[in-house]
């Protein structure tokens, strides 16, 4: 199916699944233990052998020699596949380090063996026993210092945010002169991680020449086609298998060395072999998303009317890595007439940067939100207000080109007068609680809607159930319910008789889950699928398919009336494959919402506490309410850990994180978060896809950390320009506490 | 160098982690008996086995997750002896006779224990990964609530304790979720708790 047009009324509009706060029907697998992830699955392959990964100890330069002769004689060893004897592999499509082979280290912890043993204990032993001989380089490891030397980069976050090195509207430099009020400030963004739950492990057998791979991955399209070029063989010879993903967060878009190294260790064991990543390996080993330095410079009006911004980013990464793209959402944000974005790449000899939540987005608004809070301030003018009046129904970059659906002003306002706005007090540092400072911060919220192709087959059966299988990932989503609620929109059944399988490149190609754009393109292809299915029925019943309507499992036209399982003598399944035309050019498609925050911080000891959350979201149709807030929560969750304690810590010499563990990077746990609210606006957008939805899932991280810095600025009066807000950079400055 | 060594000693080969040396002598077995779920379950196990991993990979109860495998995410929670303990922590050869309940002995798909009607109820899970721990933490949590055990926050340890959101937020702190479920999860316990939502 091909949505080139608005959508019109379609069966999806009766809202009698879709759009329900629905249980996840996985739920009861998850809760109980029995959803099976990949390191698990000792169900699909007898006699799996143990892999343990080696990571390299230098950050930069050569392997001149590995000494495998004492692990290889360890108890258990079934086979050391080692990169110096492995010519560097090809990467997959979207890698920008190499994954395994060759003498060549790029960055610390990159794999350089796999040990095979008959039991995890037996693996990990001998790999302590491979000695490497190293021939270690200089690299570059410190972003302030190679800034200097950064050069300007297009970059496309491929997520929906991206841009060239340079774009300009207008004349930033002459408006900016000439503003009545400016502001220029520099602003720092720390590497971050994605710190998922699950390690990324995968199972690998090996039948002759095809092997499947039992893995954890958010796109199996990607992943089918990076297996087959990275192990040479053909895609036809290759399965990838993913039904449950112990959250990815967007360090599982690609494959990572425990998919490769479970094919290498597998065929030389001539076993199923099974490898995860171990957590110390995770935050070097894959990708994380790189800090940034940031510089936004605003004029204004006296009244508030922006008349020149710019926003510049500098990030570093790999050679042929690309940039943080920081500054895309500064092009469609607010408007003002003379404009400046541009990026710049440092050449860094750290792990792969690549997407984490929101690539983009999520630095960039922390950045932009709060020099929007601190111009305001400049203006005086309240930060809601200075919002509202920049508001923009175009793009200001192509001012033909409207926003499909925006209402950025209805999150604000509605927002501000949920969370009390009205309120706040705008001397900061007056306000107090007992031993705490109080202050309140708001951002907006801001991210594109992408929309993807995307395909699933539906199969009827004589008991009415219908079957969807498609490679879809649930990443914890809430994949498997959204699709479950559109299968039983569409024809007509309770939930209970749709049966929804996902993950496997047996099945048809999906968008998967990326960019926010996994829920709403993923149910558009079942949506496709179930027309087709709906047309099918309808035929072998002699029914007019414009005319029947499928209601309580049954199809009914004019008076007559068929149990739904009755078309399927035999069974019935067809595939579709929803496509997106032109209309996601012609309209920019864009997702919006608000950020409330209230924070205490300690008068003694500038320890900052959130207090308060309120998230307002205006994102098209939301399919499930209950799932989608769990997303718009968990991205606020994860945007209070980026404002106020995330950060992998560089050593600059040695060139690695240094705190690569779940105890040394810092992540929000229960203690720090309070009760969130969401509020989502109601409202549908037909030009984005049948289902009038708009992504949701990255949302709630865009803007928040900004809305927390910025109400610790309103509890302090002290500015904090440089993320995450630890304590150490500030408490000297903490008014007195008396 | 980091790691680099091609000329160490046999004897002194330093762990790829900066450890005591390793041997390579034969895996010390040793017989170990369990009750897991009410079950004695009778295992040989390398001395090496954390209790998480004998469940895993020998009994294949795969419920209980490996986060982090160094006792800091809680994903491998397991209730010992009563008592809630990372299972990752701790070798499974200590546990000798010990009762052990896994997420599989809390509650099954069909039959499901309040908790995790809850945590169903209130979407106090995301990816579900964490989900497991969370709910043997928060089932773990009420009971020595119950018990009038005290935490960092409570303030007064001679009143009667109560299931407040600042006992559960914290009680459950070694539990992490990527995903961002506290908010639900709170809930969850709350309503466990006989507490309105």
């Amino acid at each position: 199916m091909k949505f080139d047009t608005p959508a019109g009324q379609n069966p999806i509009d009766r809202l009698k699944v879709v759009g329900q706060p629905t249980d996840r029907i996985d739920g009861k697998y998850k809760t109980t233990g029995t959803a099976p992830y990949a390191y698990e699955r000792h169900d699909v392959t007898p006699s799996q052998a143990y892999g343990y990964v080696l990571g390299a100890g230098i950050a930069k330069g050569g392997i001149r020699g590995m000494d495998t002769s004492i692990a290889r004689t360890a108890p258990g060893v079934l086979a050391i596949v080692t990169t110096l004897e492995t010519p560097r592999m090809e990467r997959g499509t979207m890698n920008t380090a190499y994954l395994f082979g060759g003498d060549q280290v790029q960055h610390y912890h990159q794999a350089i063996a796999v040990v095979v043993a008959e039991t995890f204990e037996q693996a990990r032993a001998a790999s302590f026993l491979i000695t490497v001989d190293y021939t270690p380089e200089t690299g570059k490891f410190d972003l302030a210092a190679e800034a200097k030397s950064a050069k300007p980069v297009k970059g496309d976050s491929g997520e929906g945010s991206g841009g060239n090195g340079e774009e300009r509207v207008g004349d930033f430099e002459g408006a900016f002169a000439k503003a009545q009020v400016t502001f220029d400030e520099i602003y720092a963004t720390a590497d971050e991680s994605h710190a998922m739950m699950e390690p990324h492990a995968t199972v690998a057998a090996w039948e002759g020449d095809k092997v499947t791979l039992w893995t954890s991955n958010q796109m199996i399209t990607w992943a089918h086609e990076s297996m087959a070029k990275i192990l040479g063989i053909p895609k036809a010879n290759v399965r990838i298998d993913s039904p449950y993903v112990g959250g990815g967060f967007g360090g599982k878009l690609f494959v990572r060395a425990d998919a490769v190294l479970a094919a290498l260790g597998a065929k030389a064991a001539g076993r199923p072999v099974k490898v995860a990543l171990t957590r110390p390996l995770i935050a070097n080993n894959t990708t994380h998303r790189p800090a940034t330095i940031q510089r936004v410079r605003i004029g204004a009006t006296k009244d508030g009317t922006i008349t020149a911004i710019a926003h510049e980013s500098t990030s570093g990464n790999l050679p042929d890595g690309d940039p943080e793209t920081a500054v895309s959402q500064t092009k469609l944000l607010y408007a003002g007439a003379n404009r400046l974005t541009a990026m710049k790449l440092a050449l860094l000899d750290l792990p792969e940067g690549n997407a984490m939540r929101a690539p983009g987005e999520a630095p960039g608004l922390m950045v932009l939100e709060v020099a929007m809070d601190e111009m305001a301030e400049k203006l005086g003018i309240d930060p809601v207000e200075f919002r509202v009046r920049n508001d923009t129904q175009v793009d200001p970059h192509a001012p033909d080109r409207r926003f499909s659906h925006r209402d950025l002003v209805g999150c604000l306002k509605l927002g501000a007068d949920r969370f009390g706005w009205a309120k706040r007090n705008a001397k900061p540092g007056s306000l107090r609680d007992g031993q705490w400072l109080v202050g309140v911060g708001v951002a907006s919220a801001f991210r594109n809607n992408m929309v993807m192709k995307s395909g699933a087959r539906v199969r009827l059966d004589e008991q009415g159930t219908v079957t969807v299988e498609t490679d879809m990932t649930d990443i914890g989503t809430g994949t498997y319910t959204i699709i479950a609620q559109t299968a039983a929109e569409m024809m007509g059944v309770p939930l209970d008789k749709v049966v929804v399988r996902l993950g496997d490149s047996d099945f048809p190609a999906s968008a998967g889950s990326g960019g926010q754009w996994g829920a709403n393109s993923s149910t558009s292809g079942v949506y496709a699928a179930c027309v087709k299915l709906r047309e099918a029925v309808a035929q072998r019943l002699g029914i007019n398919s414009a005319d029947a309507v499928f209601e309580d499992g049954q199809v009914r036209s004019g008076n007559r009336g068929v149990p739904l399982g009755e078309a399927a003598q035999g069974g019935l399944t067809v595939e579709d494959t929803i496509e997106f035309g032109e209309l996601s050019k012609t309209y920019q498609q864009s997702t919006f919402g608000a950020h409330f925050v209230e924070v205490g911080v300690d008068v003694h000891t500038a320890e900052i506490r959130v207090r308060r959350m309120l998230a307002v979201c205006a994102a098209g149709r939301i399919l499930n309410p209950k799932s989608a807030r769990s997303q718009v929560i968990g991205g606020m969750t994860m945007g209070v850990g980026a404002a106020l304690m995330e950060e992998l810590a560089v050593d600059t010499k040695r060139g690695f994180f240094a705190n690569h563990d779940l105890a040394g990077y810092e992540v929000p746990v229960h203690a720090d978060i309070p009760h969130q609210d969401v509020i989502f606006l109601d409202e549908v957008d037909p030009i984005s896809s049948p289902m009038k939805a708009k992504g949701v899932g990255e949302l709630g991280i865009c803007g928040v950390s900004a809305a927390v810095a910025n109400a610790v600025y309103n509890a302090t009066g002290i500015r904090v320009r440089e993320y995450p807000l630890t304590l150490d950079k500030f408490l000297d400055r903490m008014p007195d506490a008396a | 160098m980091v790691g680099a060594s091609a000329t160490a000693a046999l004897a002194a080969v330093p762990s790829a982690a900066g450890a005591a040396p390793v041997s390579i002598d034969k895996p010390v077995l040793t017989k170990v008996s369990l009750t897991v779920n009410g079950q004695r379950r009778d295992l040989e196990l390398d001395t090496r086995t954390s209790l998480l991993d004998a469940a895993r990979e020998h009994l294949h109860l795969t419920g209980s997750k490996k986060g982090c495998d160094h006792g800091q995410c809680g994903a491998c929670t397991m209730i010992v002896e009563g008592r809630r303990i990372n299972s990752c922590l701790t070798l499974a050869v200590m546990h000798q006779g010990a009762e052990i309940t896994t997420i599989e002995g809390i509650g099954q798909p069909e039959n499901l224990h309040p908790m995790q009607a809850a945590f169903i109820k209130h979407d106090g899970y995301q990816c579900g990964y964490c989900t497991p721990g969370q709910i043997c933490s928060g089932v773990a949590v009420l009971a020595e609530i119950k018990a009038g055990i005290p935490s960092h926050v409570t303030a007064d340890l001679n009143a009667t304790l109560q299931v407040t959101e600042a006992e559960i937020r914290e009680r459950m702190s070694g539990n992490i979720c990527r995903c961002g479920a506290y908010s639900n999860i709170v809930e969850a316990m709350t309503e466990v708790a006989g507490r309105p939502v």
